[in-house]
């Protein structure tokens, strides 16, 4: 059940979007998220799931790796409907009781659900298609003015990059846990939702000191290789935009460009 | 000089009770001298709480010396300016494989101690590659940690402490987390390191059949040095050993028992074929 969750979850291959510099991604994974809010006619969904449906396939990554992350969030997107689709104010279509729905509750939450639907696959692509590495590079180098406001631009990337490298592992972790808690007869799935979240202490607790002693284990592992924070550091894959990174950047442009005119036009409703 | 060279270290810590009040002093590492020479394979053997992996950390500098010095190189490891020094040039692997690989790619671990020291791009890749061939792990480069057996990742490890380039490697219990198999395969890398790349090896373990290839065991117990010499002279000792609480490797075990019941064999056989042969050779000699 909490294996599912692949955000975070590099996944090894060799392909255009894996080449691509990390800056690039994270510009485009940024630009295609806010895009995704810019219209409200089904042309623009079709634009955006054929440009997200173009990047997976040359990302050359198994679509059930990013359905599995799905599942993760189904809660948050059956909340997000049944909101939209209750509380729109407008035309009445099917009336049960005191709740309502309406013709634009219906069009919002459909909607909504394909944007947070393409939201997620959007942003675990960046994530699959990168190593966390290289990401936190990626903002590293984004962030970089920040740097002259004192803010720890290095600090927070490296801290990003061991969070992400340690979620596997306290994953397996937490699976261990629940199994050998299951086998001493505690109980996590009945009772209602305070009985579970009670349920959870003593996965919780356990977990918490684990995690604490990794990093504590780190930390001394990560000094013993002389880390001594940003100064001083090289890079042993320096970010340099190559050919393929001007050609991405000119698509996103145009995938922009597109959605405006459609947003503008969209010869659908 | 040698590489590695402790006089009279002493290292104390306080207990403390649960509620953090101190309970009293106790003393991890006692009195102890030691003196590793550039190119040796030496292993440190204890049960556990004998003070050794206390010891391992004084020499990469993590923990300082209530009493007494430690040089590395001819560096003193209290003196802060040395302490990036000591660490590349003594690295260290530690017992967990998962809590010190940093990268979430073979090669960018690998990389980390060089990207930290400074060296430039180019010469990384060169170290990475050279770090991951010399422990066999070079097809994995690309691989996720996460991907590896155990005995791998260890060897990832390895890698990444050989690519800084250090003098002299110490392993604190690097086997314990792992099956015999992956036991076998650092084991083996290890040994390569030290007779093909001539580095200075410390390994820290407590399986006996992992030191018989040592060139010097120094067997510790409440951090003392208690016995110190080849293995052979080391294992010839069955009743000491067991007197420390340690197993003396099978083989040695049974030639012991062997001689005790009045077979004529040599003192602290160490494998198997020597075993054989020592048969061998008392057969025919009593024949």
């Amino acid at each position: 059940m909490i294996r599912d969750i692949t955000l975070g979850q590099y996944y090894q291959t060799d392909s255009v979007i894996h080449r691509l510099d990390p800056r690039v991604k994270l510009v485009a994974t940024f630009v295609y998220i806010i895009s995704l809010f810019l219209f409200h006619n089904f042309t623009g969904y079709l634009v955006a799931a054929l440009f997200l449906a173009a990047v997976i396939k040359l990302s050359h990554v198994p679509f059930q790796y990013m359905v599995k992350g799905m599942k993760a969030i189904m809660f948050l997107l059956l909340l997000t409907v049944v909101f939209n689709l209750f509380l729109t104010p407008g035309e009445t279509l099917i009336q049960i009781w005191k709740f309502t729905i309406t013709k634009e509750g219906l069009k919002l939450s459909i909607f909504m659900a394909i944007r947070l639907v393409f939201l997620i696959i959007g942003s675990s692509l960046m994530t699959l298609t990168t190593t966390p590495n290289h990401l936190t590079d990626g903002m590293e180098s984004l962030m970089g003015p920040l740097k002259t406001l004192k803010v720890p631009v290095h600090e927070i990337a490296m801290m990003m990059s061991i969070a992400l490298r340690f979620i596997p592992i306290l994953l397996e972790e937490t699976d261990k846990i629940m199994k050998a808690q299951i086998a001493r007869g505690a109980d996590f799935e009945s009772g209602n939702l305070i009985r579970k979240a009670k349920a959870m202490i003593p996965l919780l607790v356990p977990l918490f000191i684990s995690a604490f002693h990794r990093a504590n284990d780190l930390a001394m592992a990560m000094e013993a290789r002389c880390y001594r924070g940003g100064e001083h550091r090289t890079k042993m894959k320096p970010l340099h935009y190559e050919e393929r990174d001007t050609v991405a950047y000119t698509i996103l442009v145009l995938y922009l460009i597109v959605l405006v005119v459609v947003r503008n036009i969209g010869f659908l409703p | 000089m040698g590489i590695i060279r402790t006089s009279k270290l002493i290292y104390e810590y306080i207990r403390r009770d649960e509620e953090g009040n101190p309970e009293g002093i106790t003393r991890a590492v006692n009195d102890v001298d030691l003196d590793i020479k550039p190119g040796e394979f030496v292993a440190i053997l204890g049960h556990n709480g004998s003070g050794k992996s206390t010891l391992a950390k004084h020499i990469n500098a993590i923990l300082h010396p209530t009493e007494g010095t430690v040089w590395v190189d001819g560096m003193d490891t209290t003196d802060e300016e040395n302490v990036w020094d000591i660490r590349q040039r003594a690295g260290m692997v530690f017992q967990n494989p998962d809590n010190q690989i940093i990268g979430q790619v073979v090669e960018e671990d690998v990389g980390f101690g060089p990207e930290n020291m400074g060296v430039p791009t180019k010469e990384i890749w060169e170290r990475v590659e050279e770090s991951l061939k010399a422990v066999g792990m070079y097809e994995y480069r690309k691989y996720s940690p996460n991907k590896l057996s155990g005995g791998q990742k260890q060897r990832v490890s390895i890698a990444g402490v050989l690519a800084m380039h250090p003098k002299c490697i110490i392993l604190d219990e690097p086997t314990a987390m792992l099956d015999p198999n992956g036991r076998k395969e650092v084991i083996r890398a290890v040994r390569a390191l030290n007779q093909v790349e001539g580095v200075t090896v410390l390994l820290i373990t407590h399986y006996m059949e992992e030191v018989i290839h040592a060139d010097r065991v120094i067997v510790m117990d409440q951090g003392r040095i208690e016995l110190q010499g080849t293995p052979r002279e080391v294992f010839s000792q069955v009743d000491r050993l067991k007197s420390l609480r340690l197993d003396v490797p099978q083989v040695t075990l049974l030639a012991y028992e062997l001689k005790k019941a009045g077979v004529a064999l040599p003192d602290g056989i160490l494998t198997t074929q020597e075993l054989v042969k020592a048969l061998g050779d008392f057969a025919y000699a009593s024949h």
